[in-house]
């Protein structure tokens, strides 16, 4: 992992998204209604970086990182990678870019075919994007499955063989059958045992060396973004409210949300709990019926007038945090 | 097995075994356990997925139905066995004396009927109130697992609920008869953290108003050294390691709880350059070779002693745990095997 350092040579950017909006039409008992899933998120990754997206179920973490792959068309914005925007391309033109970034899944029961052995699954999207010779193509696979912990003895195997964390591992090779630059990985160990996940987050870790892997890592779970991501962007209800270098948004969050986030985690301790634990009260707001001003305003225990009224614009503070907030919390 | 309480405990498992019979042959979900939980006390129970956790307490609870079940052992709750009551006299005691919260609050309300009918339902099955006066009691148990406008809300359906109001109508169900023992099993799991922060702050101030002892059943550690006087740490059906709050995760004993603490991302905001992981797969408890520790295959330290399977052993007061290498060594033996390098923030 690089830590991205202000004074030396950045990386390239690699994925842009500018102002990314999805509304959801629905309709309901009042008439049609619109879910505001992503409400303009503007974001940049660089080559070789992770960057980790958290936030609570119904944040529009999922939404955007569909988005930024263009699983889901974005309702308005644009999605640039390496230069190119994949918002205005053709469903012909995308397939050859899309051997450029690929998704890694949650649920790894749901997103392979159960009638496709381990080899044929890896084999497949070489097949498609017709990346070489068929001999050529299954050496290829092999090593992926070598990549990923899997001797020969398991080529053969089917998906249901396979337990929950090597399905995963089976999900990451063949996202990376492409050889793509980037994996947007979508809550990849959250339906993992703690022991399990611990493995899949090493290997993560260590394919990124090995490929050169640039990671967009969704999740909901702080701690393991925290280990994860160089950078993290925090999301509610379908904006980001904070974005800063992993360590600092996790140790000295400067939104008030964040800061419940964070206070919240059970931590293991073997004292008594000393911390003073901010407990927010009420639910997330529904995305159809968002709060006025800043979405946050109704659970922040500093809003004030102004939060009810204006919406606050992600923005730089002097340490290099963005925060979206009226009254963004000290740095310590 | 726990000398620290002078009174008769609440609830006493004595070497529960649970086995399901199929064609492929037997798989032992829970292979002789033992344990006990005092009165008002909360004892946290942690294992991964097929650790037996959740079976164990289904069958104390009678609630498995499924003939090819085996249950054998005790399970004395006030004195009286549990595993050998008739329906009836389990029926009046579940749900009353003895309350269960579920991990999936959808799945534990039924749609069509309103909280306040699920709520004042079971308050009716226990005892002889009229419907005015038990739906008055359901809006009492609403207002204070917090759920507000309760007097309205009695009348919701359950999908009118977000997640979290709804395992908070779960848990005011569980409550409605002042159980002398909850069980909850990943009340929290399927919620967000910031509203599992709202749950558990709730289970521990009505536990302080209700008097009630919790069985609570986790995978998170986290959740556990917040909430539990005492820990039981489940592996394969067996008891890995068990004991006070404080001695398990100050002076963890055997390697799987080791492994289980350290494959954690730390939460302290310090970094690790990889986790510990444990290798290897959880076993499966369809494997018919069980005569050995069952970690061992996944064990640093694994080697002929683990076989057979190592009694469990009570190392200090009321700290137990089934390994065989050397007490004086575990504290270097650990940090061997979790040695991880802590990268500069």
């Amino acid at each position: 992992m690089t830590t991205p350092s202000s004074n030396s040579a950045e990386p390239a950017v690699l994925l842009e998204a500018r102002d990314v909006v999805k509304h959801f039409p629905i309709r309901t008992s009042q008439g049609k209604q619109v879910v505001q899933a992503v409400s303009g998120v503007s974001l940049q990754v660089r080559t070789g970086e992770t960057l980790g997206l958290v936030g609570e179920s119904g944040c529009g973490k999922s939404t955007l990182g569909r988005c930024l792959v263009r699983l889901l068309e974005p309702t308005s914005g644009s999605v640039f990678f390496d230069g190119v925007d994949i918002t205005t391309k053709s469903r012909r033109e995308l397939r050859d870019l899309r051997t450029g970034f690929q998704m890694v899944f949650q649920d790894p029961y749901a997103s392979l075919n159960p009638r496709r052995r381990a080899l044929a699954t890896v084999e497949e999207p070489m097949l498609t994007h017709s990346m070489g010779s068929a001999a050529e193509i299954r050496e290829r696979a092999l090593a992926l499955l070598q990549d990923v912990g899997f001797d020969a003895s398991f080529a053969d195997r089917y998906p249901h063989e396979f337990s929950g964390g090597q399905r995963q591992r089976l999900g990451i090779a063949r996202a990376l059958a492409v050889g793509p630059k980037l994996l947007v990985a979508d809550e990849p160990v959250s339906a993992l045992d703690v022991s399990i996940q611990a493995q899949v987050l090493n290997l993560l870790d260590d394919l990124q060396k090995e490929h050169d892997l640039t990671y967009v890592f969704i999740a909901h779970d702080l701690a393991v973004v925290h280990h994860i991501a160089d950078r993290i962007g925090v999301m509610y209800l379908g904006e980001l409210v904070e974005v800063g270098e992993s360590t600092d948004v996790y140790t000295r969050p400067r939104h008030p949300y964040t800061q419940a986030l964070i206070s919240a985690i059970p931590v293991m301790n073997d004292e008594e709990e000393t911390r003073e634990r901010i407990v927010l009260t009420g639910d997330l707001p529904s995305p159809i019926d968002k709060p006025t001003g800043c979405a946050f305003n109704p659970r922040c225990s500093y809003a004030k007038d102004i939060c009810r009224t204006e919406t606050p614009v992600l923005q730089r503070l002097d340490d290099g945090r963005e925060v979206a907030c009226h009254f963004p919390l000290t740095a310590v | 097995m726990s000398e620290s309480t002078t009174t008769t405990p609440l609830l006493e498992v004595r070497d529960l075994r649970v086995s399901f019979k199929s064609r492929a042959g037997t798989v032992n979900a829970v292979d002789g356990v033992s344990f006990s939980v005092g009165a008002g006390e909360t004892l946290g129970i942690v294992g991964e997925s097929g650790s037996g956790k959740s079976v164990s307490m289904l069958a104390v609870l009678g609630l498995i139905d499924n003939p090819n079940c085996v249950i054998e052992g005790e399970a004395l709750f006030k004195g009286r066995d549990l595993l050998t009551m008739g329906d009836d006299e389990l029926r009046a005691i579940r749900g009353a004396d003895i309350a269960m919260i579920f991990q999936d609050p959808m799945t534990a309300l039924t749609p069509v009927y309103t909280a306040g009918w699920h709520i004042s339902e079971q308050i009716r099955a226990h005892e002889k109130v009229s419907k005015k006066a038990a739906l008055d009691r359901a809006v009492q148990l609403l207002t204070a697992v917090g759920i507000p406008n309760a007097a309205e809300r009695v009348n919701s359906y359950p999908h009118e609920f977000s997640g979290g109001m709804r395992q908070r109508v779960v848990i005011a169900m569980a409550l409605s008869c002042q159980p002398s023992l909850l069980i909850a099993d990943e009340p929290t799991t399927a919620l967000d953290v910031t509203i599992q922060a709202q749950i558990l702050e709730l289970l521990k101030s009505l536990q302080g108003e209700f008097g009630s002892s919790i069985i609570l059943i986790t995978h998170d550690m986290g959740v556990v050294s917040q909430m539990s006087d005492r820990v039981n740490v489940m592996y394969g059906g067996r008891l890995a390691e068990a004991g006070p709050r404080r001695d398990v995760l100050r002076n963890p004993l055997h390697p799987y709880t080791w492994g289980l603490m350290a494959s954690i991302p730390p939460t302290d905001g310090s970094r690790v350059a990889r986790l510990s992981a444990i290798p290897g797969a959880p076993i499966s408890p369809g494997d018919p070779d069980r005569d050995h520790c069952l970690f061992s295959p996944r064990c640093t330290f694994a080697s002929d002693a683990c076989r057979p399977q190592p009694a469990l052993v009570e190392h200090s007061q009321a700290h137990f745990d089934a390994c065989v290498l050397p007490f004086e060594q575990r504290p270097e033996l650990r940090r061997q095997m979790t040695a991880v390098e802590e990268v500069a923030p």
